[in-house]
Order: C-alpha cells, then structure tokens, then sequence
C-alpha cells in the first residue's frame, strides 16, 4: 500500500527513539538480584602445558563467591565447544577437530585462551583474585603466522600432527591445467588477506541465571543467533535441555559475525550459576578481551593463477589458499574459507575452469571465524586483484578487461558450485564510471603529480552469495544445521500485529523494515506492528542473523505467514460478509466483496476473528495467527561495481581515499534509507581491511600487539569521505520480495577497490594490507631506488 | 584498577604536604593519561592528589606567555591571548587528543608526566620555556630528562609553563594512526637569537634536532631543510613505524612546521 | 568510602563511591542511567561522552569523587517534555545511528561540537571533531550528515 510506510519508503527507524534517548536495554545494562560478577584468568602464553593451578590464595580473597577451572568443568561433564561445520579433505578424511574446552584442560593454544573463572560480589574483587590465581606453565614451542604453520615443530592439537585441519579442494583440477596449457598468458599473484578483529562497539557480556527452584537455566547474552546458541548449549555442551534453557539476546550493540559463535565465557556464566548457588553471574568483556578472544577475521595467505587467451578471455583460474583457523576451530569457521570462499571465485566473470585448493590450519592465535563477508571478501580480494594485475600486464583498459569477461547470460553456473540467477554487471560498471567521473580522473591524476602526489584509480566489480540455502544442500556440503527462517504473525484482536522473527537484529533496523513489510501487505499502521525477537521464551526457534540473510529469508517467511493470514482473513470476511472467499478481494487494509459495495476493515475481520459469533468454528477455527518456515532454494547473489581513488602523499606514504562510488544491485529494497547506510559501514570497515586495520602477532613471544585501540586502528570520521551510491536492480527470482542481502557487499568490494587503487598510483603490483603509511612510505622508497 | 585514597587540597601548599606525606602518592591534573594507566594496571599510587581544586588555570601575556599549569587544553587552544603571542601553540594543544580529553588534560600534567608522544614537551622544548614548579624555575632543555622521567624532585608540583615570545614558531604533528599520539611531532621556533627544533614522538622522550636546527640556523625556510637527513639514533621502531620512516617524518613534519610558523 | 553529590539531568542524586570508581560507573551503576557506554579501556571510543558543567568529557577517563557538585547531562537528559533534542531529531532523520551502542556519546559530542564551534560546521570540520568517537556501524556517512543538520537546527 501506499501510504509512505511500505516496501521502498525511506521510513525512519522505529527502534531510534529508545538508542536516542539511552533507553536501549544491552546486556551489560541488565542487573539482576543478587548477581555475581565472572573474570576469567587467561593465558599469558601463545602455547603452554598447564602443570599445575593453585587457587587456594585466590579462593581467601575478598569477595570471592567461587573459582572454577578446566578440571571442574570435566568433572562436571559439561561438552566443549564445537565447529558446526564438517569439511572433508580431498583425500575424503574428516577435518581434524580438537578438543576446545570451555576453561583448558592440560594446555593453553593462544594469548587470552580461558584458563579459569573467578567468581566474586563485585567486578574489582574478581578481577583482584583472577590475579592471585597462580598457573604453573610449561611454556612450548608456539607458531602465529598461518604460513608458517604447516609441518611447524609447535603441535597445536594431537589430532593434526602438521597443524593441518583439512586440505579442501573445489573444482576440476585437470581441466583447469589443460586450460592454463592453452593459455596465451599467465599472471600469478601472491596476496595476504591481512587478519581483523571485528570491534562491534558493544563489547560481549553474558549474565547466566540458575533457577534452583524450578532446575531451569536463563542466559542472557549478546548475540545474533540466540536459538542456536540456546541449540548448541542443550545439545552439545549438555548443560540442559531446551526447555530447560532460556536464552535472551536483549538489544545487541554490533556484530559483524563476531556474535554468531558460541564462546567459552557465554556457557560458563550460564553454568557457574548453579555452581554458585544459583546466583547470576554477570561477564562483560573489556575491550582488551574482546581483542584477545573474540573470533577473528580473514588471515589468508594466496597464490592464484589467472589464465587468459590471446583474445583477453579468462580460460582458467587457479587458486591455493593457506587459511589460519586459530587455535581451535570456532563454531563456523570451517565453511568460511572453503564454502563461503572458494565457491565465489568466479567473480562476475565467465570463466570455464576454476580449481581451487584450500590448506586450513592450527595457529597460537585467537580462532578466526565469520567476519563481515565471510570469504566473500576474501574471494573478491583474490578474483579482483588477479583480474586487475592480469588487465594491466595484457595492456588493457582495466574496465573493458572486467566487460569482457562479464557473466551476461542467465542463470550461469559456475564451475565451483554457484548458480547466478540473475544480475546485469555492466549496468553497474556503466553506472559506476559515471558516477565516479572516470573520465575525469587523467586530469585529476596530474593534478596530484603536480604536487608530488600519486593518484590511482581502482575497480572492484564483486558478487556474493548470501541468503546461504537451501538446507539440503548444505547439509550435503556439511553444514549441522539448516538455514532456514521462521515467522510467526500474530494478529491481536483490536487488529494490531506482532511479528516473532527468529532474525535478530543487531544495528539492521529490522523492527523498522520487517513492520514495513507488514504495513505494505496488511495496510496497517507502521506503528500498530510490533517486532518480537530475541527471546527463545517468545520466539520458537529461528537461525538468526548473519550472511545478509534477514532480508531475502527472514523476510521471506514472515511474507510466507502473511499470506496465510491473509487467506484465512479473507474467509472469516467472507463468513461474515456472506460471501465466498473466492469473492473477497484484500487492498490497501480493507476486504471487499467482488461486484458489491460489502466491505470490512482489516481490523474488523481481526476482530471477528477473535469473537468468533459469525462464522462456524467447526470449519473455521477462531484466532488470527499464522507461522511460517522459510527454506530458500537458492543462494541469492547481490553484485555490484565499486570504484576507490586514492591519493598518496609523496612525503609521508599517507593514503586517503579521496573519492568512493558504489552501485550495488540488491534487487528490490525495503527501506533505501537503511540499506544506504549498511553499504556505507561496509565500505568503512574495507577501507579500514585495506588502510588501517591489521592484528599483528609477535613471531618471537606469541603476544598479539595490537590489542587494543592504541595499536589497532580503527576507521574513525576523518579517516573516511563521505560516498557516492547507486543502485541497479534485478530482482532476485528465488524470493517473492525479489530481494537480495546488502549487509555485507561493501565490507566485500572494498578492500580490493582501494588496493587496486593504491598499487595503479604506485604503479605496483602489490602492495600488501593494511597499507599503512610507513607501508607505502616503504614502496615509494622502492620505487625511488628502482629510478636511481 | 587499583583503589586509592583521593585527596583534593585546596592549596599547593596542602598538595605538596599530602605528596610528602604519602611517598606512593600520585599528582593527578586533569587525569587523561594518569586514569588510563591505572585501568591498564601500569600505575596503582596509594593516593591520588588531586589538584582539580588549586584552580590554578589560566594565561597572563606580557614580556612572556605564561600558562598555569591546571589549565586545560581547551583553554589554550581557545585562548585569545595565546593565539595572539604564540598561534602555533594554541594550534599544538587544540590538536591534542580528543576535543573530551582537551576539556580535561592540562598543560602541567602533560609535562609533568612527560608521555614520549606528547605534544607540549616539544613546544617547551622548541621555544625554550622555562618550568614553573612550587620550588623553582627549572629550564625545559633541563626539565625532560627522559621517558616518563622530569627533573621534579618527589612532591614537586608543577605551577606554570613560561614561554618566550617567539618570532615566529610552528608545530606539525605527524599522528599515529591508531593512537592519535604524535608519531612524530616537531615544534620548531626562531627565537630572534637563533632556531630551535624539538621532536617528540620519536620513541625516547622529547629531543631537540641538531640537524634541523643547524639548517635552519641559515635560514628559517623550509628550503633550508631540502636534503636534511636526521639520524636515527635518537628514533625507535616500533609497530606502526621503523626508525627509518620516522627519521624521515622528522625533517618532513619540520618542513610543514616552518611552512606554517607564525 | 567519600560520599558524593551532584546534579545529574537536572535531578540530585548523590551516593557513596570508592576513589576508583570512574564516573561512567558512579552513572551506569548507582544512579542507574545505562544509556552512557562503556566501550574499551583505553580512553578512545567515546561512547562514555557525558556533558561535565556544560563540556563533553569521557567519563571512563573521570574519577566519580573529583565530580562532587558537578552537573552532568547525559542522553537520557537531552530530550524536554519528550520532544527530542534537535541533535537526536538529526540522527533520526539522517539514519546516524545503526546499533545505538556509540550514539548516546556521539550526540553528546556532536552537541559540545556545536556549542564551542556555532551551528554552521562544515564536514571537514566535523569528521575532524569527530576524532574521540568511534562507530563500527554506519561508516560515518550518516552520522556527519546528522551533525550537519542537527547543528542547524540548534
């Protein structure tokens, strides 16, 4: 309906008023009676037997409630985290899964790794004990660097004596050689997908609850999944049945794929509780922990090969990918750098073999799991850096090189899995150079040099898979789960809707853009729809929000509900009109009998739903409340062009990205407004990947150097431009809503728009992230020594 | 972090009383380097003296700048009197930090802490201040004595920073990305009876650059400066910048100074 | 333990607290006011921003007991007779705020902004005033255009 609240309006957020007015409810805002505060005791070593820990001093200090360690943990029976995702290796074994206890057992794997919790009456009596805790280590030998872990003397887990979890391959490797044969060029390439940490700006807290009285668990935490967190913690770690578990994710501040997993502190609040007398036990992590032990990002070494004819075709594409998993493997992290990965390696671009091969392994460093993209960030880094580096060594027009090659026939299969349905990746090149006035940029280019600067210009034309589905497949693929979403739409008497969604969002705004939905197929107030979710106690079950997925299925199951609501709505307006549902027609919130002047008001029907006096419940049973599963058919594939002009100080090394366009193609949009702004924080945080962003293990100690905002830069203000957007669309044709996922593209674009930037100023190859000045200070040192 | 007893005399007197009286005591000013030690766990004094109610703020401008030493960065940066006789200073201290911790940091503490990234060390240095403290007038060339280190005995409090007027002076400041602490930082002034040249930033503590100094001795321009190589004994590596590409930062932040000394 | 006062939104509030207890804490934890952040440990993020007698501090850079008799607005002060203050009215209508988590201390900041600096900021100027807070959300574009508007509208 049009009534500026529906599909396509710019509505403004619901959910502003509470954020504005410091009436959000975060985790770390909720206190309960009697509540206890947790401080875990973290190794200080990257890897470490632990000989002995001797509590005793630490159990006399003031305050202290209780002290828990690995070895209460096994006493206690409760499971060890787990990696939801099985990845066989070529040779067809299983990946190598070690054991990831909640506090260690026997051995620390990283700096920060959870050693033992001390429970006390304040957050400052914690801490102080945790510091009187003594462990007595056996320090070993450690490795940090994901390239050189394999075969390193530092033996993470038993199970993978080279450190290796798999060794993972995608596509047809015999056909990819016999394409590179016919090659009539070659460019190879050696890239490093630096390492991130996700910083969302809510740092993670837990409070778990034990119920003495009624056996029952409570955990409030701050995630993006808590269905699956409450699934993981019952059937995994054992802690307690479902319905015995309840697990509330209040109002999360940021995720970034950081609040997906399920984390050691999370589970042993929620089971410490019981342990401490069925008091609550509060965790917020400071920002120094949350450096240390959330999942990282990224942290990929490649080689890629890109063969082409003599004609500029892309005839083969090869790839070997070393990928750091951490110290142990975190909830997904194995679907990050193979499916999520290596399946988008054919870039928009028709390419007829593609082999990839993927070496996953053990590092002394914090897990890496899921981050903003997810290996779609990775793979575009790869496929647009190669496509770039290989366009400048055939002396062609970066752009027309892309044009050339573009997929431009749909659906396309690829040769690594993934059916394109639908896209128009010129469109958005066209858009792009408009918008970014490539024309113009020669002059600009002699503008910079003129004042000792370098000015380059570069391209990224991405695709990601979101939406991940459907269940079958992956579960084929490996997956433990199903990526399917629930609804459930409660129409209340008075005709008022509440939507319970298992999507949960965490700065997406979808209390605005789902109650649109809503007002746009009931005609009913943007206001009169509420959003319920969060909550395992109010929601049954749903998978939460992750891979741009609460748009194209979220969505899509409250759109599947809603047409079930309807359809019932139209028979009780049919009973009381006394007509036949055939004959009711539904528009802008009211009913309507064909051929009469009979019609009733959304509310009315809802009412009547509910007084149940017209119409026999023997045939109609009274109420208006409907649910839905959505399990898509098909990833959905949103695409676009990114275009990045830098310009570097000749003097300091200093990148600034003085210009950036984006034209995406997210198929039809809910509220633009809100999708404007998750392409602008995507874009910052590749622009930060690219420029600022790197976590850096010390080689010699293990330690993590940049552990906090002192060392680790994050993209503030004046660091970032303001850009230019556009949109293409073609709807996506596996959603009714035709839509496609925008969370993550410019978080996937980025990184490479800017680095190709950087290395066409330069006129280099590559320059590696984050591309700091003292690292570009260092190229254009290169550079001047070359010209000597 | 650590707790304390907070004592907040009314008098520098009663300060320097309470700080002989409690030999783990720390002086905190506006606190915006002292606090985030503490909640790092890197400083835990028994007492903390806080000398928030000295209300020693403040600037007289005569044959000289002076500056209390509670005076905040915002103070300075916005101070009339500051811009007028000495701009380069008032651009120095509206660029530190953060514009919350301006309206918190003082010049005193500042020095009185002598952070190897903090600006106004070089500023003192660069012009040649002289350092007020409750018991003597201490010059800056003798006052920084190394990182984290000042010539104040125990219990010496800072009272006021006295600048000479410059004929001209400027400061760039070249950020750590991350930090935003100066990863170099150059203050360069031409008294009237020569030029001086401070750097801080550069790892050890604040340091006056002979070989900037020397080039600009023959002429206070940014060309003298073409071709100046510093050395990189007085420059660490680290992280964010080896001392090669920091040495290099020191004659290109010591360009852009003079380009903007007033 | 020093007891301490001060008038906090316009209201008295006054209690005990140790020499250690941050400002933030005093806050977050006694008077119960949760809309002011903690967001690292190292003085940088700014989603602890309060107004301290009328200038924008980080109050996990601030010792509650060197606060006594101070006036302090946080965001839960901000908005009369529930009419949103201009600056939160922006960040509404300009889409600057995704998860909320830095907002409270970015208003705050961008209100000092416009009391120390005048209504009429260019983006330069605000990204620049901008460097004591951090968003991991919205990428800054909105967030500038926010401040633009809201500055006006002050």
């Amino acid at each position: 309906m049009d009534n500026g609240t529906g599909i396509g309006a710019r509505v403004k957020r619901k959910e502003d008023h509470r954020f504005l007015t410091g009436k959000g409810n975060y985790t770390d805002d909720i206190n309960l009676p009697k509540q206890t505060y947790a401080y875990f005791v973290r190794s200080p070593h990257a890897h470490a037997t632990i000989n002995k820990i001797d509590t005793a001093a630490a159990k006399k200090m003031p305050g202290v409630v209780g002290i828990f360690t690995g070895e209460d943990i096994a006493n206690s029976k409760l499971g060890g985290l787990i990696c939801g995702w099985m990845i066989h290796s070529k040779d067809g074994s299983p990946m190598k899964a070690g054991p990831h206890p909640v506090l260690a057992q026997g051995k620390v794997r990283y700096v920060g790794d959870h050693v033992a919790v001390v429970i006390a009456e304040t957050r400052e009596q914690a801490k102080a004990a945790a510091g009187a805790v003594e462990v007595d280590y056996g320090v070993l030998p450690h490795v940090v660097d994901v390239a050189d872990a394999m075969g390193h003397k530092a033996q993470i887990h038993d199970v993978a004596p080279d450190n290796r979890v798999f060794n993972w391959s995608i596509g047809d490797e015999a056909a990819t050689d016999a394409a590179f044969k016919k090659a009539a060029h070659v460019t190879k390439i050696d890239l490093v997908n630096n390492r991130l940490i996700p910083n969302a700006m809510e740092p993670r807290a837990a409070i778990g609850y034990y119920d003495t009285g009624a056996d029952h668990y409570t955990l409030y935490t701050t995630s993006q999944n808590p269905h699956v967190a409450r699934l993981v913690i019952s059937a995994f770690h054992g802690l307690a049945p479902e319905h015995k578990l309840r697990v509330i994710a209040p109002d999360v501040g940021g995720g970034f794929g950081s609040k997906i997993f399920i984390y050691a502190e999370e589970v042993v609040c929620v089971w410490a509780s019981k342990y401490v007398g069925g008091r609550p036990v509060k965790w917020t992590a400071e920002r120094t922990e949350s450096f240390l032990a959330d999942a990282h990002g990224r942290d990929h070494v490649t080689h890629a090969e890109l063969a082409t004819d003599a004609g500029g075709k892309i005839i083969g594409f090869k790839v070997h990918t070393k990928a750091a998993m951490g110290a142990y493997l975190s909830t997904f992290s194995s679907c990050v750098p193979t499916y999520l990965y290596a399946t988008l390696l054919s870039g928009q671009y028709n390419i007829p073999a593609i082999y990839a091969e993927v070496d996953a392994l053990y590092t002394n460093t914090a897990p890496v799991d899921a981050y903003r993209g997810a290996g779609r960030p990775e793979a575009t880094y790869v496929v647009e850096r190669i496509v770039e580096t290989a366009a400048r060594e055939l002396k062609m027009d970066p752009a027309e090189f892309r044009r050339k090659n573009f997929v431009t026939q749909f659906p396309h299969q690829t040769p690594v899995i993934m059916c394109y349905d639908a896209g128009d990746y010129a469109a958005a090149l066209d858009e792009a150079m408009k918008i970014a006035d490539v024309k113009g940029f020669p002059a600009r280019k002699a503008a910079s040099a003129a004042k000792g600067n370098y000015r380059g210009l570069g391209y990224s034309a991405y695709i990601e898979a979101c939406g991940i589905a459907p269940s079958a497949a992956i579960g084929s693929l490996g997956a433990g789960v199903g990526l399917w979403e629930s609804a459930e739409v409660r129409v209340n008497p008075v005709g008022t809707v509440e939507i319970l969604t298992g999507s949960h969002s965490h700065g997406q705004g979808h209390e605005t853009t789902f109650a649109q939905l809503v007002s746009d197929r009931l005609g009913v107030d943007i206001n009169n729809v509420a959003i319920v979710h969060g909550d395992t106690d109010k929601v049954q079950f749903g998978m939460g929000t992750y891979g741009s997925r609460s748009g194209a299925v979220g969505m899509t199951a409250i759109s599947k509900a809603l047409d079930k609501i309807e359809a019932k709505a139209k028979r009780i307006a049919a009973a009381v009109m006394e007509s036949s549902p055939e004959d009711v027609e539904f528009k802008n919130g009211t009913f309507t009998v064909k051929g009469t002047d009979k019609k009733m008001a959304f509310g009315e029907v809802a009412l009547s739903a509910y007084v149940a006096h017209k119409f026999n419940s023997a045939e109609i049973e009274p109420g208006l409340k409907e649910s839905a599963f959505h399990d898509p058919s098909n990833f959905v594939f949103p695409a676009g062009v990114h275009i990045a002009e830098v310009e570097i100080d000749g003097d300091t090394g200093v990148t600034t990205v003085v210009n950036y366009t984006a034209v995406d193609d997210f198929g039809n949009v809910i509220n633009p407004m809100i999708v404007e702004g998750q392409v602008h924080g995507g874009i910052t945080q590749g622009i930060g990947q690219a420029l600022a962003e790197g976590a850096v293990y010390d080689k010699v100690s293990g330690q993590l150097l940049t552990g906090s905002y002192m060392d680790y830069q994050m993209p503030r203000a004046a660091d970032v431009p303001s850009y230019k957007l556009g949109f293409t669309c073609t709807p996506c044709p596996s959603n009714p809503l035709g839509m496609k996922g925008c969370g993550e593209a410019g978080a996937i674009a980025s990184p490479a728009a800017v680095m190709n930037a950087v290395t066409d100023a330069l006129a280099v190859k590559d320059v590696p992230m984050p591309a700091t000045p003292n690292v570009v200070w260092n190229q254009l040192q290169h550079l001047k020594k070359a010209a000597e | 972090m650590e707790n304390f007893n907070y004592h907040r005399p009314a008098s520098v007197d009663d300060a320097v009383k309470a700080a002989k009286a409690h030999p783990e005591a720390k002086y905190m000013s506006g606190g915006q380097t002292l606090i985030p030690a503490m909640k790092q766990g890197l400083a835990a004094p028994s007492d903390i003296i806080d000398l928030g109610a000295l209300k020693n703020s403040g600037v007289s401008l005569g044959s000289s700048l002076v500056i209390k030493a509670g005076t905040t960065h915002a103070e300075v940066a916005s101070n009339a009197d500051v811009k007028k006789a000495i701009p380069a200073l008032a651009g120095l201290a509206a660029n530190i930090g953060d514009p919350h911790v301006r309206h918190k940091g003082t010049i005193g503490g500042s020095i009185a802490n002598n952070d190897p990234a903090a600006d106004y060390p070089s500023a003192c240095l660069g012009l040649g201040a002289t350092i007020h403290t409750n018991a003597r007038k201490i010059a800056a060339d003798d006052f920084f004595t190394g990182l984290f280190s000042t010539a104040l005995e125990e219990g010496e409090v800072v009272t006021a920073v006295e600048f000479p007027l410059p004929k001209k002076a400027g400061y760039a400041k070249f950020p750590n990305p991350a930090s935003r602490y100066a990863m170099i930082g150059v203050f360069v002034a031409d008294t009237g009876s020569g030029a001086r040249a401070a750097v801080t930033g550069a790892g050890h503590g604040v340091f006056r650059a002979k070989e900037i100094e020397g080039a600009l001795a023959k002429g206070f321009s940014a060309a003298s400066l073409n071709g100046v190589k510093v050395g990189t004994d007085n420059v660490a590596g680290d992280l964010h910048a080896s001392a090669e590409y920091r040495a290099h930062l020191i004659t290109v932040m010591a360009k852009r100074a003079v380009d903007a000394a007033k | 333990m020093p007891a301490i006062s001060m008038k906090v939104n316009g209201q008295a509030v006054c209690g005990e607290v140790e020499g250690r207890t941050l400002l933030v804490e005093f806050i977050r934890e006694k008077i119960g006011l949760t809309g002011t952040h903690v967001g690292c440990d190292t003085s940088q993020c700014g989603a602890c921003v309060v107004l301290v007698n009328g200038k924008a501090v980080k109050s996990c850079t601030a010792l509650a007991v060197a606060h006594d008799g101070a006036e302090v607005i946080t965001v839960e002060g901000l908005a009369a007779d529930g009419k949103l203050h201009p600056m939160q009215e922006a960040f509404k209508d300009n889409h600057g705020l995704q998860c909320g988590f830095c907002t409270p201390g970015m208003v705050i900041a961008s209100i000092d902004m416009v009391n120390r600096l005048g209504k009429n900021l260019s983006e330069e100027t605000i990204r620049h005033e901008l460097e004591g807070n951090i968003c991991r959300c919205t990428g800054y574009h909105n967030i500038v255009a926010a401040v633009k508007a809201g500055a006006a509208n002050m």
